[in-house]
């Protein structure tokens, strides 16, 4: 576990340093993640060492926008006096995406002749 | 009872009962999607995060000295996101089969994302800083509260209205897709990763390997994408 953590964190620290030191629109982890996936196409060994500790990570991926998403309670006058454009822009966007998301995957496969993964 | 307070003042002013009640709400939550049957209103993020806004407002504990003892579980959300690479290198081949496709959907659907939520918003009245707060909604947190300072918005309140979206997203994203009979779990996935960052693609992964793995690439080239988009389409708005 402490050779995956140090191989995690040092993509994610070398992808702070591009993302802050280039002034780039990207943020480090997200550099970092593509560093980590550069690193496992090269070495079978890295993907070993990596991918029990990472499975754990994900596995609780759902619990990590907890703390960020309390922060509901400090704009509760902002959320109540715009509450309902607030809320008809941000479901009716969610859904219209989704399904033009879905709809233009599908329809481009199809075009091309490709299979669906059902 | 001034020992009791004494004691209170310490604990909730520490970070050791606050990091410990997170994992207690959000072990709840989850237990309570569990005993659902995995119904998707019964979203665990949702749920830890009211009865923690609940047990916030009953105490009288401001949000931020809860979040000084959060702060070790919401850290973890650059490590994780470096950890996507695996399920990514684990279907890189269907991603390289799929290239155009995921392409034209990310465009497709981060276009609609944005110009949707601020067609809406400024239909009912929102004003020039929230549209520019809600723009970059539907791109993963650290990214979106980026674009949002560049554009004017206010920051915290863009993190609050992506973790609204990802909620959505996760909540409709299952019943919505089946409704139109989507079977691909390709494009169930990356759509839901477009329109609902991390926490539509937890959800994905709840669901299926490939759906969540293909949620994920949505979410990055989306990050990038919206870091582009949200400027132009604001501009449209204002």
């Amino acid at each position: 576990m402490i050779p995956a953590l140090v191989l995690i964190l040092f993509c994610q620290l070398v992808g702070e340093v591009i993302s802050r030191g280039a002034h780039l629109p990207l943020p480090g982890p997200v550099l970092g993640m593509i560093l980590l996936l550069v690193g496992l196409s090269l070495s079978e060994r890295l993907q070993a060492i990596v991918r029990p500790t990472a499975q754990g990570i994900l596995g609780h991926l759902s619990l990590l926008f907890v703390p960020a998403g309390v922060g509901v309670v400090a704009h509760l006058p902002v959320l109540q006096s715009h509450g309902l454009a607030l809320a008809a822009a941000l479901v009716v966007s969610t859904i219209a995406a989704i399904l033009v998301g879905a709809a233009s995957f599908a329809l481009v496969n199809k075009m091309m002749g490709g299979q669906a993964d059902e | 009872m001034s020992e009791g307070f004494l004691l209170w003042s310490y604990l909730s002013s520490g970070q050791l009962l606050w990091l410990w009640v997170t994992l207690v709400a959000y072990a709840a939550g989850d237990w309570a999607f569990r005993a659902s049957g995995r119904n998707p209103l019964a979203n665990p993020v949702m749920l830890a995060v009211i009865l923690l806004a609940c047990v916030l407002w009953g105490t009288g504990t401001p949000y931020q000295s809860y979040f000084e003892g959060a702060q070790f579980v919401h850290f973890m959300l650059g490590p994780a996101t470096v950890c996507l690479a695996i399920p990514l290198h684990a279907n890189l081949g269907k991603l390289r089969r799929a290239l155009v496709p995921i392409l034209v959907a990310l465009v497709m659907g981060s276009l609609t994302a944005v110009a949707v939520a601020l067609g809406v918003a400024k239909g009912l009245g929102a004003g020039p800083e929230l549209l520019a707060s809600l723009a970059p909604k539907s791109a993963t947190a650290p990214v979106a509260i980026g674009i949002a300072e560049a554009l004017g918005g206010e920051p915290t309140l863009t993190a609050v209205l992506v973790l609204l979206t990802g909620m959505i997203g996760a909540i409709v994203v299952t019943p919505l897709l089946n409704l139109f009979g989507f079977k691909d779990w390709r494009a169930r996935g990356f759509a839901v990763g477009v329109a609902a960052h991390g926490i539509g693609t937890a959800r994905a992964f709840q669901v299926h390997e490939t759906a969540g793995a293909f949620a994920s690439i949505g979410m990055g080239l989306n990050a990038v994408l919206t870091a582009f988009l949200a400027p132009v389409v604001l501009r449209l708005f204002l």
